[in-house]
């Protein structure tokens, strides 16, 4: 029976301390794709093919446990719940793939569920490196010497011309995909999201909201991520990464230094009315929750609401996803019952209980 | 965000159309991807995601397709999965690693249009690196040798083809 602390708690252990730059990046993640050569890639491989990649790549983590990150679970995904699933995707453990499409696919957690190494995914192996704020070297870091330790024990599908060979041709080369979680409210309200987003398009990077749709993200939250893996090496992935990342920091804070200097009773009136609505509502839709959530969240970075801390912000975003909601409340709660409860929910940790 | 087709599984295909100026977006799962004949739901004229991808994936058909003496490029077939080419650029996946070594030929201008270039510089891995840094030389060594034959200069190009054998030895003995 796997470990029911991952799909119990909604705030894994590295999500509670802030990072840098935490009033604006929520996390760092870097992931890593490899496979191992001579064995067809998870698409085609039969479920005896996968049992063996598996038997293989779990146990490289235990035998190296001196390494320091922790002791590793192994978690299969046949032997959850539906519900732990769509649990684990909501806080970024797992990607829906590893669900949807997988034979035999697991996952490695380590104690504080900062790495999430998934086996059988679209490739082999994919290892995740997860950092509160602003990370991005750190977790490219840890994440290569995960890889080495790896690499120590299977051979790799590797190529001279190609580098890393992976199931996507949109991974190949470094195989490595490096992403921060923004969350950008200013920008959105003064209207220059649209700008930034695009010409960060044109620096080989993409950005997508989460929890949203396309650019108007619900909640307001954004991740930027490289789109290239070929032809750069890592440290040029990471330092574009990093220095886009840094100069769109720079344009939020100043786009919430001129709403205060600007219309400061508005901006100051929009985020009570958000906390007031999320405190006392009855019936809550996901996408509100996630556009108050936001308000509240920028109003306790401006300094204009005290509380509540970011961490329990954090904690929110997760928790009143559906699939935690079933969790709580019940697996089989319709969506109008999702939305009361997600009120619910909000009254009761917002500190108004009726 | 949910799958706007099914409304169950999480949209992990993210599209903007763009017609006169309207801008569409459109957020579907894989499954529905596949289950819908691949079609993005609200399109006419059966625009599909991996059609994107087949049209890169074509570019070498289209050109060297009309060579008798070899296979048609949607035939190459991957010796170690069995994947077909014409299979790889319908799914936009590929089988196995060593799908890239039989289908090399189509892989350029794909690889030159989603990354904008086609030749790995990052990290190897350290096992196989010393491996690796030989298999550079010779390569370099061999278009030396190639551009030297070109250009008539035999001595050098004997010289050069000594050195590649050596190289080659110094692998085989590893």
């Amino acid at each position: 029976m796997p470990d029911l602390r991952f799909t119990e708690q909604a705030l894994s252990e590295w999500m509670r301390s802030g990072g840098s730059h935490s009033e604006i990046v929520i996390s760092t993640r870097v992931r890593i794709a490899r496979n191992i050569q001579h064995h067809p890639f998870p698409l085609l491989a039969t479920k005896n093919q996968a049992d063996e990649i598996l038997n293989v790549l779990a146990p490289v983590v235990d035998q190296n446990q001196e390494a320091g990150y922790g002791t590793f679970e192994l978690v299969k995904l046949d032997e959850l719940e539906e519900l732990d699933k769509k649990v684990l995707v909501e806080k970024h453990l797992i990607s829906p793939n590893l669900v949807n499409d997988s034979r035999s696919g697991a996952v490695l957690l380590n104690e504080d569920e900062s790495v999430s190494i998934m086996l059988n995914e679209e490739d082999h192996l994919r290892i995740q490196c997860l950092f509160p704020g602003f990370q991005v070297r750190e977790a490219w870091e840890r994440a290569t010497a995960i890889d080495d330790i790896f690499e120590e024990s299977v051979d790799y599908a590797f190529d001279v011309k190609r580098g890393y060979l992976t199931s996507c041709p949109t991974n190949v080369g470094t195989g490595l995909r490096a992403s921060v979680m923004m969350h950008l409210p200013a920008l959105v309200m003064t209207h220059q999201i649209s700008r930034i987003l695009s010409a960060v398009n044109q620096v080989g990077l993409t950005a997508r909201g989460i929890y949203g749709e396309g650019s108007e993200a619900a909640g307001n939250i954004f991740q930027i991520s490289n789109q290239i893996t070929l032809g750069q090496t890592e440290a040029e992935i990471i330092d574009n990464l990093h220095g886009v990342a840094i100069q769109i920091i720079e344009h939020e804070r100043n786009a919430r230094q001129r709403l205060l200097d600007d219309s400061a009773l508005r901006i100051t009136d929009r985020i009570m009315r958000s906390y007031g609505i999320l405190s006392y509502a009855a019936v809550m839709e996901l996408k509100e929750a996630s556009q108050r959530l936001s308000d509240v969240r920028l109003g306790v970075d401006l300094g204009i609401l005290k509380a509540p801390s970011i961490s329990v912000l954090n904690e929110l975003n997760v928790k009143t996803q559906p699939g935690f909601l079933q969790k709580m409340f019940g697996e089989e709660l319709s969506s109008a019952e999702c939305d009361m409860y997600r009120a619910k929910l909000l009254r009761d940790t917002l500190g108004i209980t009726h | 965000m949910l799958c706007q087709e099914c409304g169950v599984r999480p949209a992990t295909l993210h599209f903007t159309k763009i017609v006169n100026g309207e801008k569409t977006e459109f957020h579907i799962c894989e499954n529905c991807a596949r289950e819908k004949g691949e079609l993005i739901p609200g399109t006419s004229g059966g625009f599909s995601i991996h059609s994107l991808l087949s049209g890169l994936l074509d570019l070498e058909g289209a050109s060297k397709g009309k060579s008798t003496a070899e296979p048609k490029p949607h035939e190459v077939r991957c010796e170690e999965c069995g994947m077909t080419y014409g299979q790889f650029s319908k799914l936009g996946r590929f089988g196995c690693s060593s799908c890239y070594k039989y289908f090399d030929k189509g892989l350029d201008p794909l690889f030159k249009r989603v990354h904008g270039s086609t030749s790995h510089v990052g990290k190897i891995p350290k096992r196989i690196g010393a491996q690796i840094q030989f298999k550079r030389q010779i390569d370099e060594l061999k278009e030396q040798l190639q551009q030297a034959i070109v250009e008539e200069e035999f001595e050098s190009a004997a010289e050069l083809r000594d050195q590649i054998r050596k190289l080659e030895k110094e692998i085989a003995q590893e």
